[in-house]
C-alpha cells in the first residue's frame, strides 16, 4: 500500500492503495466516481476512458502510480455542476445512448477529439472512436451528435 | 386479453395516484436501453391526461410489480403497453365518475387537464390528487374501456426525451456494478476451463495465502469464488485461485465441425404448419410439381453468436436470516425467483429480487447466472452484501449463445416465375434455456452456477419449443403466398456450446435464408427482386413497408462498384413489418464497407418515434455485426473467443448512413418492434454483396475469408 495524490476533476485527492491498482478501480471505488465503467480490463472496449492532460486514456489496466501529477478529468468532471457540457448536450439531443454502458467513454473520446479538431473528418472520427465498442448500436447517433457539434462550430466548453 | 392483464386484472396493480401530485406506473417489463419506460410513461400520461413529468416509472421488483414474465420477444408494448393503456383509461373514467358525484355534475360535463378535473357547466373542479391520492382504486381494468382517440394524442407519437438519458451522459446513472452498501464485499468467480470440467483438487497452500491477504475463498464443490473489500485485490486473488485449481477435464468439448454435426447428430424433427410444430412424422420432400420450370436449392448457415454485453454481468446479493435480497439486471425477475428458490431451497416469499440497470443484454445473457453466483456467495457469507461481477472472459466464454443454425431451402418456379413449391428445414440447438421452472426443478438446472455446486442437478436436456414462431422455427414460415410450404424444425442434440435466447431467436437466420433465396429465385425467374417479393405478398401493410425502403434505396444512380440489396420480414408473422435496404462496396481486400442503410418499419401506432427509430438502428447495427464479423470459436479445451480481439464486432469505422422510415398507423395495435429489423438486415447485406460482386454468401460471417472461399466455389 502507498499514499498518492491524484488530481481528479480539478480537486486533489489523497488515496491509499496498492500502486499497481489500475486507475479505474481507484476512481470508482476510492473516489466514488462510478461514471467511468469497467468493460473488459484489457484496454479493448473503451468504456473506461478518461481525459488525462486532455488526452483520452484507458484506465482499466494502467497503474494509478502512472497518473501522479497529471490532470485527470472523468465524465463527471465534464459537466459544470449539473449543467451538461456541449458534448453531453449533443449526446442528449441526438439520443446517442441506449443502455449507456459505453456512453461515458464515448463522451470522453468525443470531447478529446473536438478539443484537438473542431471539424473532424469522418476518418478523424473513426480513428478517435474505433477503439470504443457499443453493443446496442447507438453509433449512428453518436456520429450525428458529432456532426451537430461540428456544425455548431464549438469545440468544447468544459 | 394478454397474459399480463389476465394475471394482473386490477388497476392498482399498474397505477398509483399519489397525494403529492405524482403518478406511479408499475410495469413488469424492464428498461434495458430500449426505452420501454419512456414509451410506457407516454401511454400512461396520455390516457390519464397528465403531463409526462408527473409520471414515475417504478422499479421492477418481485412482490410489487406486475408479473409479466420476461422482457423479451418484442412483447413489451403489446403486453405492458396495452395493459397500462387500459389501466390508465379505466382509472381516468373511474375518477371522472367519482368527481361527477362529488361535484354533483354530469360526468359528460367534465374535462381533465393535467390531473385537474373541471366541469364546463359549473366551473367546479377537483384534482386527481385530492380525489384519489394514495387511495386504492379497488376496481378491475375494463378491457372495453374507451381509450383516447389518436387525433387527441398529446404525448403518444410525439417526440420525447428518453427517461434517464441525461444521467447516462453525465455519468450519474447507477448500474448494478456501481452500487455500494455498508460492509459490502466485492466478489469474483473462478470458472472451470469449460462446461464439463469439475474440480479435482485445490492447492490449500495458495488458498491460505489468499485468505491471509484478507480475501475469503468461497467453495461449494466445483463452484469457486473469492470475496474481499478491495475490488482489485479480489481480481488478483481470483487469478491466484484459478492457478490453485486442478480440474478433471472429462474429455472436453466435441470438436467436429458444427455444420457437419448439425446434419449428423441425433435430432428431433418436427413439421411446422401455420407457425406451430406438430407432433407428426416429417413429410418427405416431394418431387417438384409437374409445371415446374426450375428448381433451386441452397444451404445457408450461421455460426454461434454471443450477446456480448459491453458490461460483464453482475449482481448484488445479501442474505439476512432466511431472507435473500438480490439486485440484478435479469430480464425476468419472477422467473429468476422461482428458479433460484428451487435451486437454493429458499422459500419464494423469502427471496426478494429487484431489477437494476446493467449493460444492454439483447436476450438471455449472463445476468441470471451472475445473480445465482452472487446468491451462492451471499449464502456462504450471511449478513454480508456481495457485489459479484463477471470478468470479460467469464461473459464471453460462459454466457449462453445464440445457436449455430443451418437452413436447407428448396423451391420450384413455374413458367410465369411464380413459386409453386417451397421447402425449408432449419437445424440448430435450443434458444429456450431461460431459467423457467417448468417442470419444477428445471429452472435451477438452467442456472449455470448451480450445475457446479454440491448435489447439483443434471444438465438440462432441451425439449423442442412448440409454441407459435419461437425458437428455431421463429420466422421459419414465409409470409409470402407460397402454396403449402414444407417446413421442418430440427432440434439437434449434443452440439458443443451452451445456448439460449438472443435477439430474434431463429428469426435472424431463417429470414436470412428466405430473403437470400428469394433473390436467387428472382434471378432465376428474371424478375426484379422487389417485384418478385411484391408478387408473392398479399398483405397491404407488408407491401407498403417493402416499397417504402425499396423506393428510397433504389432511387438515384448507384455509385460505381457498389451493390444494393433488400430484405423484408414481418417479425413472427404477427409483429412489426420491416424492410431493410443496404448499399455497400466490397474492396479489393474482400472487406465489406457499408455505405447506406434504409430501414422501414410498420409497428402499428407509433408511441415513441425516436425510440422506435433507435431500436431499428441498433437492431441493424447489431445484425450487421453478426453478419460481417461474429463467430464464437472453441476447441476441445473450451471457448477460445474470450475477449474482443478473438470475437470482433462492428466498430465505428464501418457504420453506414442510416435512414429510418417510420410508417405510423394511428389507432392500430402496437406491434413489437425491437427485433424486426435484424433478419432483413442480414439478408440485405448478403444480397447487396451479390449485386456488387456476383457472389452468393451462404455462410456467415461474411469475412474476407468467406468471400474468397465463395469466389473459388
Amino acid at each position: 500500500m502507498a499514499k498518492f495524490k491524484l488530481a481528479v476533476n480539478g480537486t486533489k485527492h489523497e488515496v491509499d492503495c496498492d500502486p499497481a491498482t489500475p486507475l479505474l478501480f481507484v476512481l470508482r471505488t476510492k473516489l466514488k466516481l462510478t461514471g467511468t465503467k469497467l468493460g473488459c480490463g484489457l484496454e479493448q472496449c473503451g468504456t473506461c476512458a478518461v481525459l488525462v492532460d486532455d488526452e483520452p486514456v484507458l484506465t482499466c489496466a494502467r497503474a494509478v502510480s502512472e497518473f501522479i501529477g497529471k490532470d485527470i478529468i472523468t465524465v463527471e468532471g465534464l459537466s459544470d455542476g449539473r449543467q451538461p457540457s456541449a458534448v453531453q448536450r449533443a449526446f442528449i439531443a441526438e439520443s446517442a445512448a441506449q443502455c449507456g454502458y459505453c456512453t461515458s467513454g464515448l463522451v470522453v473520446a468525443t470531447t478529446a477529439l473536438l478539443k484537438r479538431n473542431t471539424r473532424p473528418s469522418r476518418a478523424d472520427i473513426n480513428e478517435a472512436l474505433t477503439g470504443h465498442l457499443c453493443r446496442c448500436g447507438s453509433h449512428a447517433r453518436v456520429l450525428k451528435a458529432i456532426d451537430r457539434l461540428a456544425a455548431e462550430g464549438r469545440s468544447h466548453d468544459g | 386479453m394478454t397474459a399480463s392483464l389476465i394475471k394482473q386484472p386490477n388497476v392498482d396493480q399498474w397505477l398509483v395516484i399519489s397525494s403529492d401530485g405524482r403518478v406511479i406506473v408499475r410495469s413488469g417489463k424492464v428498461d434495458i436501453g430500449q426505452r420501454i419506460s419512456t414509451a410506457l410513461a407516454a401511454i400512461a400520461a396520455e390516457e390519464l391526461d397528465v403531463t409526462l413529468d408527473r409520471i414515475d416509472m417504478a422499479a421492477v421488483e418481485t412482490g410489487v410489480s406486475p408479473d409479466e414474465g420476461v422482457t423479451s420477444g418484442s412483447n413489451s408494448m403489446q403486453d405492458s403497453g396495452q395493459a397500462i393503456r387500459l389501466a390508465g383509461a379505466t382509472a381516468r373514467q373511474h375518477m371522472i365518475d367519482k368527481a361527477a358525484a362529488q361535484l354533483e355534475v354530469d360526468p359528460a360535463s367534465l374535462e381533465v387537464s393535467d390531473g385537474l378535473i373541471r366541469s364546463r357547466e359549473t366551473n367546479r373542479s377537483i384534482t386527481y390528487w385530492d380525489l384519489q391520492g394514495d387511495v386504492p382504486f379497488d376496481i378491475p381494468i375494463d378491457p372495453k374501456v374507451t381509450v383516447k382517440a389518436p387525433k387527441d394524442y398529446q404525448e403518444v407519437g410525439k417526440p420525447q426525451a428518453a427517461r434517464g438519458l441525461s444521467d447516462l451522459v453525465t455519468g450519474a446513472a447507477e448500474f448494478v456494478h456501481d452500487i455500494v452498501l455498508p460492509g459490502m464485499l466485492h466478489a469474483r468467480v473462478v470458472r472451470p476451463p469449460h462446461y464439463h470440467a469439475r474440480l479435482n483438487a485445490l492447492d490449500e497452500t495458495i488458498c491460505k495465502r489468499i485468505e491471509a491477504s484478507g480475501v475469503q475463498v468461497v467453495r461449494n464443490s466445483s463452484h469457486l469464488a473469492v470475496a474481499g473489500e478491495d475490488e482489485y485485490t479480489v481480481i488478483k486473488a481470483a487469478e491466484r485461485l484459478a492457478a490453485a485449481a486442478n480440474w478433471d477435464m472429462r474429455g472436453g468439448l466435441p470438436t467436429a465441425d458444427i455444420f457437419d454435426a448439425m446434419k449428423s447428430n441425433d435430432r428431433i424433427s418436427l413439421p411446422v404448419t401455420d407457425g406451430i410444430p406438430r407432433q407428426e412424422p416429417v413429410p418427405d420432400l416431394p418431387q417438384p410439381p409437374a409445371n415446374t420450370v426450375t428448381t433451386l436449392s441452397a444451404v445457408y448457415e450461421k455460426p454461434y453468436h454471443m450477446h456480448g454485453s459491453l458490461g460483464p454481468s453482475a449482481a448484488l446479493a445479501k442474505m439476512v436470516g432466511d431472507k435473500l435480497h438480490i439486485w440484478t439486471h435479469s430480464q425476468g425477475i419472477y422467473v429468476l425467483r422461482e428458479a433460484l428458490a428451487g435451486g437454493l431451497g429458499i422459500a419464494e416469499d423469502n427471496l426478494y429480487i429487484v431489477h437494476v440497470p446493467g449493460a444492454g443484454c439483447y436476450g438471455h445473457n449472463g445476468a441470471d447466472d451472475a445473480a445465482a453466483d452472487a446468491a451462492l456467495v451471499a449464502r456462504a457469507l450471511p449478513g454480508t452484501p456481495i457485489l459479484l461481477k463477471w470478468t470479460r472472459e467469464d461473459e464471453h466464454a460462459w454466457e449462453p449463445y445464440s445457436t449455430c443454425m443451418a437452413m436447407d431451402v428448396q423451391a420450384s418456379l413455374d413458367v410465369g416465375g411464380n413459386v409453386i413449391a417451397w421447402s425449408q428445414e432449419s437445424y440448430g440447438d435450443t434458444f429456450m434455456m431461460r431459467p423457467r421452472n417448468s417442470p419444477p426443478g428445471e429452472g435451477a438446472r438452467r442456472l449455470l452456477p448451480l450445475r457446479y455446486i454440491k448435489d447439483a442437478a443434471e444438465d438440462p436436456v432441451p425439449q423442442p419449443a412448440m409454441r407459435y414462431h419461437v425458437g428455431i422455427h421463429r420466422n421459419l414460415e414465409p409470409l409470402y403466398n407460397f402454396p403449402k410450404p414444407r417446413l421442418v424444425k430440427n432440434l439437434v442434440r449434443k452440439l458443443p456450446l451452451r445456448t439460449s435466447a438472443l435477439r430474434t431467436l431463429g428469426g435472424f437466420a431463417n429470414v436470412y435464408a428466405i430473403e437470400c433465396f428469394l433473390d436467387e429465385l428472382a434471378e432465376a425467374a428474371n424478375v426484379d427482386p422487389v417485384e418478385f417479393r411484391l408478387r408473392h405478398l398479399e398483405d397491404m401493410r407488408a407491401k407498403a413497408c417493402l416499397k417504402a425502403a425499396a423506393d428510397k434505396l433504389f432511387k438515384g444512380n448507384k455509385p460505381a462498384n457498389r451493390g444494393r440489396g433488400i430484405g423484408f420480414a414481418q417479425y413472427t408473422n404477427s409483429k412489426a413489418y420491416s424492410a431493410v435496404g443496404v448499399e455497400l462496396e466490397v474492396g479489393d481486400d474482400a472487406v465489406i464497407n457499408l455505405h447506406r442503410a434504409v430501414l422501414s418499419i410498420d409497428a402499428g401506432q407509433v408511441v415513441d418515434p425516436d425510440g422506435l427509430s433507435m431500436q431499428c438502428e441498433g437492431g441493424f447495427i447489431q445484425a450487421a455485426s453478426w453478419a460481417l464479423y461474429e463467430e464464437v470459436k472453441f476447441d476441445r479445451d473450451g471457448v477460445t473467443s474470450r475477449d474482443w480481439d478473438s470475437y470482433p464486432i462492428l466498430r465505428f469505422d464501418n457504420i453506414p448512413d442510416i435512414e429510418t422510415i417510420l410508417i405510423d398507423r394511428p389507432g392500430d395495435p402496437y406491434l413489437g418492434a425491437g427485433e424486426a429489423v435484424s433478419g432483413p438486415a442480414g439478408a440485405a447485406i448478403a444480397n447487396a454483396v451479390y449485386d456488387a460482386i456476383g457472389l452468393r454468401l451462404r455462410r456467415m460471417p461474411f469475412t474476407p475469408d468467406t468471400i474468397r472461399a465463395a469466389a473459388t466455389r
